[in-house]
């Protein structure tokens, strides 16, 4: 029975990496950049929510929906600033040295106004959860409204992108920048949405993420933001279902390595099953093999 | 004709670079013996040095072989540790310090190189921002196996284990020489800032040498089109291979400073995590990406920087991280690069477009 826990508590886990991780694959796809700075919007969004319930004492889920749309103008905001003059910059790399610096910034802009001592999240989520099996098994609330959360935004992120105009825009800049262009998309709207979407989730994510794990601190979001980029990578990079099994696996084994193996070697083992996964299939367990042609 | 004036031009870029380091070490050598610098900035001349063998590694890696690496600080972290150990066992022994620190490089640099093969041969399958992730994930698993490492030596031989110290089941009376997430305490200090500069300028030395050569043309031809440089015979992963291997050895000689300059190693995040990699990785892309030069310049600046803003206070961090952003607006954004060259147009009319060259490699 142990082991259904750490499997339901590894799934919650990998539920939260799925969110970040489809924010991250959205922007890469789109815009075709790392933005480093991603997982700094979760925490972003996080002292937002803290601020907002802890100090006003405003209403859990009316707080969850201010931070969405604060993390979302501050994402469209950067890449407008930061990320768009460098778009057409001779090297990728420009774009990503200057999303580090947004994540420096976001980092040390927290660490300014709330300093470095660790914060006790208030729990979004006022509800016990359930016990199975005569006690063996308990799910935290946290966790169902988490693992509900995730399938929910999938759910909603498919039917938005295959469905609505403005998804299939973003399918036409994914696929080629140029020739969207020339068939009328607003390329320039196209990544603003994307932004906003992306950043967006992160602010969801971190609600959730904190609601599970309570103490936030400036830093909080750098190490799931590297472990959902490794999450959108192994599903396939650009792919919206593969962000959700990669995420979702990567949870489940970080949180039974910890369990089983060493805590100190799990990272490492969820980084070994990345080169494991990409030594196989080069995209991803999802991702698509693109030709390149001479 | 053309040949031997291309071939002076970049002899001379060179000894531009060596020059440059010569005269920055005369001056702060000079400005050390006359009291001039204060114990904080003395405190920060190694790490410049070996942060600089670094970013030329790196720069070797991203500028020359075109391969975005963020796990440099992984080969850091190896050649450090296998330095250490070996210093350490050493320091006992009536060897001179000398050649202990010489054979120190050796075993760092050849250990760096040999997990530079076992890495590059599955990530340099890969390409592009896949090949960025494994690096990444490498380094985190080097770091993370290093912070978890026992290793004792004792009359039997060596010990080795990932849990604790009662596993490596010592004899009495030794003590493990790597204590997992303790590091290594008590290696010797033997780095100093001459040798830090003269670790500087062989490294500097080899990359060079190694673009201008038969293999380093090979490598900037995979660089700018794998495809076309396989159809010339070209073996690309002979080639990319050496490229990767020497970066990793170069990092790893960083490292070896790095370990012998402080007195306890430990394989923590803030010291050889990916932000490590990454902060090297800003200095590579704001010296200029192929630019070896560059890439100390950009360092020294950017690694003492922080420093300069520390009467900034609590702010200091969050200036550099704007100062960052801005310099990358300025430096890479078109409309800021047009802007730039049409105030230059005005003042060098006759030039032309003189710039260029190998230092706008793709990366």
């Amino acid at each position: 029975m142990n082991f259904l826990n750490y499997l339901i508590s590894g799934i919650s886990l990998g539920a939260v990496y799925a969110i970040i991780a489809l924010g991250y694959t959205m922007v890469y796809g789109i815009a075709n950049m790392l933005n480093f700075a991603h997982g700094d919007f979760i925490m972003v969004g996080s002292y937002i929510i803290y601020v907002l319930v802890s100090n006003q004492g405003m209403n859990p889920i009316a707080a969850l929906l201010i931070s969405i749309v604060c993390c979302a103008g501050i994402g469209v905001l950067t890449e407008k600033v930061a990320y768009k003059p460098l778009r057409n910059a001779k090297s990728r790399l420009a774009v990503l040295i200057t999303a580090i610096g947004v994540s420096y910034f976001l980092e040390n802009g927290a660490l300014l106004i709330f300093g470095s001592n660790t914060k006790a999240f208030p729990s979004i989520v006022n509800w016990s959860g359930v016990t199975l099996f005569g006690g063996q098994v308990k799910i935290q609330g946290t966790t169902i409204v988490t693992i509900l959360a995730s399938v929910i935004i999938l759910v909603v992120l498919q039917w938005f992108v295959h469905k609505t105009k403005e998804g299939q825009a973003m399918l036409a800049v994914a696929e080629n920048y140029g020739t969207a262009t020339l068939m009328g998309v607003n390329v320039n709207h196209t990544i603003s949405i994307t932004f906003l979407i992306g950043s967006g989730l992160a602010a969801i994510a971190g609600a959730l993420m904190c609601s599970a794990y309570p103490s936030l601190t400036p830093y909080t979001g750098a190490m799931p933001g590297i472990k959902a980029f490794v999450a959108a990578v192994l599903g396939g990079i650009g792919s919206i279902p593969g962000a959700m099994i990669g995420g979702i696996l990567l949870g489940v084994i970080e949180n039974l390595s910890k369990a089983y193996i060493s805590s100190q070697l799990s990272d490492a083992i969820v980084f070994s099953i990345l080169i494991i996964v990409l030594l196989v299939k080069p995209t991803g367990i999802l991702g698509k093999k693109v030709q390149v042609k001479v | 004709m053309s040949k031997t004036k291309t071939l002076s031009k970049t002899g001379r870029d060179h000894l531009i670079t060596y020059g440059m380091v010569i005269i920055i070490y005369i001056v702060v050598e000079i400005l050390l013996h006359a009291g001039l610098i204060n114990n904080q900035m003395q405190g920060l001349l190694v790490p410049v040095c070996y942060y600089s063998v670094c970013a030329v590694a790196l720069n070797l890696c991203v500028g020359i072989l075109g391969e975005l690496s963020l796990g440099h600080a992984g080969f850091m972290c190896v050649g450090a540790f296998a330095s250490a150990i070996w210093s350490y066992q050493m320091q006992s022994t009536s060897m001179p310090a000398g050649l202990r620190f010489f054979i120190a490089f050796l075993i760092g640099i050849a250990a760096a190189m040999i997990i530079g093969v076992i890495i590059g041969i599955p990530v340099l399958r890969l390409n592009g921002d896949y090949l960025a992730i494994v690096t990444l994930a490498f380094g985190e698993i080097i770091k993370n196996l290093n912070s978890a490492l026992f290793l004792g030596i004792d009359s039997k031989g060596i010990h080795l284990s990932l849990k604790s110290a009662i596993y490596l089941n010592l004899e009495d009376g030794v003590d493990p020489i790597v204590n997992g997430a303790q590091g290594i305490a008590g290696t010797p200090r033997d780095a100093n800032f001459t040798i830090a500069v003269i670790v500087l300028l062989i490294s500097l030395f080899i990359v060079q040498n190694l673009i201008d050569s038969r293999d380093g043309r090979a490598i900037m031809a995979i660089r700018d089109n794998r495809i076309a440089a396989e159809a010339t015979g070209i073996n690309v992963t002979k080639y990319k291979m050496l490229a990767f291997v020497i970066s990793a050895g170069i990092a790893g000689a960083a490292g070896v400073l790095y370990s012998h300059n402080i007195s306890t190693l430990v394989s923590q995040s803030q010291y050889f995590g990916y932000n490590v990699s990454i902060l090297i990785l800003v200095y590579v892309v704001l010296g200029g990406i192929g630019n070896m030069r560059g890439s100390v310049i950009a360092t020294a600046i950017l690694y003492i920087l922080p420093e300069l803003l520390r009467g900034l206070n609590k702010y200091r961090m969050f200036v550099y991280s704007i100062v960052l952003i801005v310099m990358m607006l300025l430096n890479w954004a078109p409309a800021a690069v047009m802007f730039r060259k049409k105030l230059f147009a005005r003042f060098r009319k006759n030039e032309g477009t003189a710039e260029g060259g190998r230092k706008n490699g793709t990366a």
